[in-house]
């Protein structure tokens, strides 16, 4: 149907490891991964490469009321509006619709760990955690921190003011904001929507949660599907990727040029019982009607590298052998809520591209595509929860 | 009677409602203290408060909890509030929910506790380091920390235990977070993916870094002498906001399907707005330009003028710059009526509790509509003279409600309006 609507993706913002360009991911992709193994020894980490900030947040003022994981996500959504040739388009900007993906901000890791060390011999615990709080918290911390304070700045920084939700849970969080922007665009509910998150892994507060949970791996680098050898487990990663979804013709009409189709998201809550992951990667594959044709398609996967989780997908891939397969967490750790977004992003990329990249993987799994690519089906299977699948598409 | 808007789409009505607060648990309960304008604010003794500059909130203490913690108390309020809420709608059966869930949740980090508790295990003796924590980590023996406070474990707990559709949603816009996933909800209806949805916003945040934090940005009250004073929407002498807890849920239906099970209906919303500020982190912009533009939307989106509201459940949180703006944008709005519409603030009774402020005074909202009686903004007795409007005083008053817009403001710019009413038009 020719006046049907259609989600397109029309600007796309990244920062990663691998740079702060789509350029520099395309190059980065197809040259062997790698990831830090000193800086938060033992754990390996996929740390974000420096950028200048000033080029996306030219206030010096707006960059210290913020804390990293508001900085790189302001500054990818900034990329992402600058790639959409919206930048400074105040009209658009406010009747654009946001949703970021977003966990919480940055703790004063020092202030904790005097305190705590305080707290060992205080003769009133209450007390004395109160007046240590009084005086060593600094006011603008909380703000630096608060979940919907990364949308709250991109307002500020950038001027997105139609509207602006934070959802939060993790990978569930970034799958559930691309399918909502995704749904709301369909229905008419919005024409034009700056959708994505980040998340900064290099701070030892979020490194905690998954020690505790026993999730991650230790001392050297080891690509995604060749985890499970050692028993499995994830490399973080920080990430901010940002979207710009748009409806077709409201592109089109603006002259954009788009980068790919998101021609459908669904999303899943799977519990973590054995085959309950390949059941829900099965049910929303078949969602996907027969749409896919495999010759020209390829999976971008989310895996985590947990186990058995990783396994399940893996199964469910080889029984769709005929597409190939990347996993982006060997690249670029991961990163729980910006995952999913990321990898759309990547999808797109390629699909501008009209090729997939190298594999990087010796477990078999991945393999090189010659044939042109036309449609990418990206998975998201958190590390606890947060199942999805999305189809991108070439635009011809 | 139309099954349809204004525009075209599904009409969104109410089938069920739950609600918790320092009022006590339950929609009765609530009712009847509210109308008669008592305050939920007291004490706090959950916490060793010295040294506080505020040391009174309204706190939820009639729920025993064996492992304290914000989160674990937010998914009790919410269960609570959900519970009500599906037993009154009686829709679908025990554990099996027919629509998905979209929750209102404070950010969820680990909290002292946990952080000590990490300390003891790991039996350092000499300088404290994060390796020190991450040593007791790996014995492993702390799963469940992580569980309880991962962002997402409030919202899967929920979907589990009520069976409730799909991923569920987690969300927060700060101070209007429960608004939202009522408008996330209605949308869903709208689009036809859904025939239902759970929307709850629940929030248990009182604990000492909290109260700091706001004390630190000067936001809270410290009238501690007298608390059930200190919260005092659009008063001269207004000082702050008070933090509190609750939940409140709604069960949406499509009225079309709620018309076919037989199930009553207890009020419709009937319009969303939102609007962005990009002025400050935490401060409206002065022109107010986003909140006028944020109750429009919601006027628009429900197919009505501004003559058709017939009172106004204030976001009213008793900080001195948010009942001035507030006051600003009604009269805007509303003109030369702002001065006759009745509006109040529950939040002079309840206290402000933030993520699920929003969900609370909806299920407030169409409880004014169902008794036609209008709940009072307590402890006004120094009126604010740049503050003109008819704030229902100290005491409920019995009034003819149509349409009724609550309002929701909060940090990170974020505004959302909701336009509810009685029955179908």
């Amino acid at each position: 149907m020719a006046d049907a609507r259609e989600v397109w993706i029309t600007g796309v913002g990244l920062l990663t490891c691998l740079g702060d360009s789509v350029d520099a991911h395309w190059q980065r992709l197809h040259e062997p991964s790698s990831a830090d193994t000193t800086s938060f020894a033992p754990y390996v980490l996929h740390r974000a490469v420096t950028v200048d900030f000033d080029r996306q947040i030219p206030k010096k003022g707006d960059q210290r009321q913020m804390e990293t994981w508001q900085r790189i996500g302001v500054y990818a959504a900034g990329l992402a509006l600058e790639s959409a040739g919206m930048k400074g388009n105040t009209e658009l900007l406010s009747k654009t619709d946001m949703i970021v993906a977003a966990g919480g901000g940055e703790r004063d890791g020092k202030v904790d760990i005097s305190i705590l060390d305080g707290l060992r011999s205080a003769n009133d615990r209450g007390a004395y955690l109160n007046q240590r709080l009084m005086s060593d918290l600094r006011p603008t911390l909380f703000l630096a921190q608060l979940s919907n304070l990364m949308a709250g700045n991109i307002s500020i920084v950038h001027g997105v003011t139609g509207s602006s939700r934070t959802f939060m849970g993790e990978e569930s969080a970034g799958v559930d904001a691309m399918r909502i922007a995704h749904a709301r665009i369909m229905a008419g509910q919005s024409d034009i929507a700056l959708v994505g998150g980040a998340c900064n892994a290099e701070r030892f507060e979020l490194i905690l949660y998954y020690v505790v949970a026993k999730a991650l791996t230790h001392d050297k680098h080891t690509r995604v599907w060749e985890r499970a050898a050692q028993g499995g487990g994830m490399e973080l990663g920080t990430i901010a990727a940002f979207l710009m979804l748009e409806e077709r013709r409201h592109a089109v009409n603006r002259g954009a040029k788009p980068f790919a189709r998101l021609a459908r998201i669904d999303s899943h809550q799977a519990k973590r019982a054995p085959g309950a992951v390949k059941t829900v990667l099965d049910g929303m594959w078949s969602g996907l009607a027969g749409r896919v044709k495999p010759e020209n398609a390829a999976f971008i996967s989310g895996a985590t590298g947990l186990e058995p989780i990783t396994s399940e997908e893996r199964a469910f891939l080889a029984s769709h052998a005929d597409l190939a397969v990347r996993a982006t967490g060997t690249h670029l750790g991961h990163a729980l809520e910006p995952q999913f977004p990321a990898n759309i992003a990547l999808a797109a990329m390629a699909l501008q591209r009209g090729q997939l990249y190298w594999p990087c993987d010796s477990s078999g799994v991945e393999r090189p595509m010659n044939a042109p690519l036309r449609q990418v089906v990206v998975t998201s299977i958190g590390h606890r929860r947060g199942e999805g699948m999305a189809l991108v598409e070439a635009i011809e | 009677m139309a099954k349809t808007d204004h525009a075209g789409r599904p009409i969104v009505v109410v089938t069920g409602m739950g609600i918790t607060t320092s009022l006590g648990a339950g929609r009765e309960d609530n009712w009847r203290k509210l109308s008669a304008g008592e305050s939920g604010i007291r004490e706090i003794t959950r916490i060793s408060t010295e040294g506080l500059k505020t040391r009174i909130a309204g706190t939820i203490d009639f729920i025993p909890i064996e492992q304290h913690s914000s989160p674990e108390l937010s998914e009790w309020l919410a269960k609570m509030a959900a519970e009500e809420a599906i037993a009154q709608s009686n829709i679908g059966s025990r554990g099996d929910f027919p629509g998905p869930l979209f929750i209102a949740v404070a950010p969820v980090e680990i909290e002292w506790e946990q952080r000590e508790e990490l300390v003891r295990a790991s039996a350092a003796t000499g300088d404290l380091s994060y390796a020190d924590l991450m040593r007791a980590g790996e014995t492993g023996e702390f799963g469940h920390i992580y569980e309880r406070f991962l962002f997402g474990s409030i919202a899967a707990n929920i979907a589990e235990r009520f069976g409730t559709k799909g991923s569920p949603i987690s969300l927060s816009t700060a101070c209007a977070s429960g608004a939202s996933a009522i408008q996330l909800g209605v949308e869903a209806i709208r689009r036809g993916e859904t025939d239902s949805a759970l929307c709850i916003g629940t929030d248990a945040s009182v604990n000492a870094e909290s109260l700091i934090r706001f004390s630190l940005l000067s936001a809270l009250s410290t009238s501690n002498d007298q608390p059930q004073r200190a919260s005092r929407p659009f008063s001269k002498d207004r000082d702050g906001f008070v933090m509190a807890e609750g939940a409140g849920a709604l069960v949406l239906e499509r009225f079309e399907a709620a018309q076919a099970r037989g199930a009553k209906i207890l009020g419709v919303l009937e319009g969303c707005g939102e609007m962005a500020d990009s002025f400050h982190r935490t401060r409206s912009s002065p022109d107010g330009k986003p909140s006028i533009g944020c109750m429009r939307n919601a006027l628009n989106d429900a197919g009505l003028s501004p003559e058709d509201i017939d009172y106004i459940n204030a976001h009213g949180t008793s900080t001195p710059e948010n009942d001035k703006n507030e006051y600003l944008s009604v009269s805007a709005v509303f003109g030369e009526r702002a001065k006759g519409i009745p509006i109040s603030a529950n939040k002079s009774m309840i206290g402000h509790t933030i993520s699920a402020a929003g969900a609370i005074e909806s299920v407030i909202s169409l409880l004014t509509l169902e008794h036609q009686r209008i709940p009072p903004t307590i402890n006004y007795d120094v009126p604010d003279p740049a503050i003109p409007l008819d704030v229902v005083p100290n005491k409920a008053r019995d009034g003819r409600v149509t349409h009724v817009i609550s309002n929701s403001f909060g940090f990170g710019g974020q505004n959302v309006s909701l336009v509810m009413s009685r029955e179908p038009r």
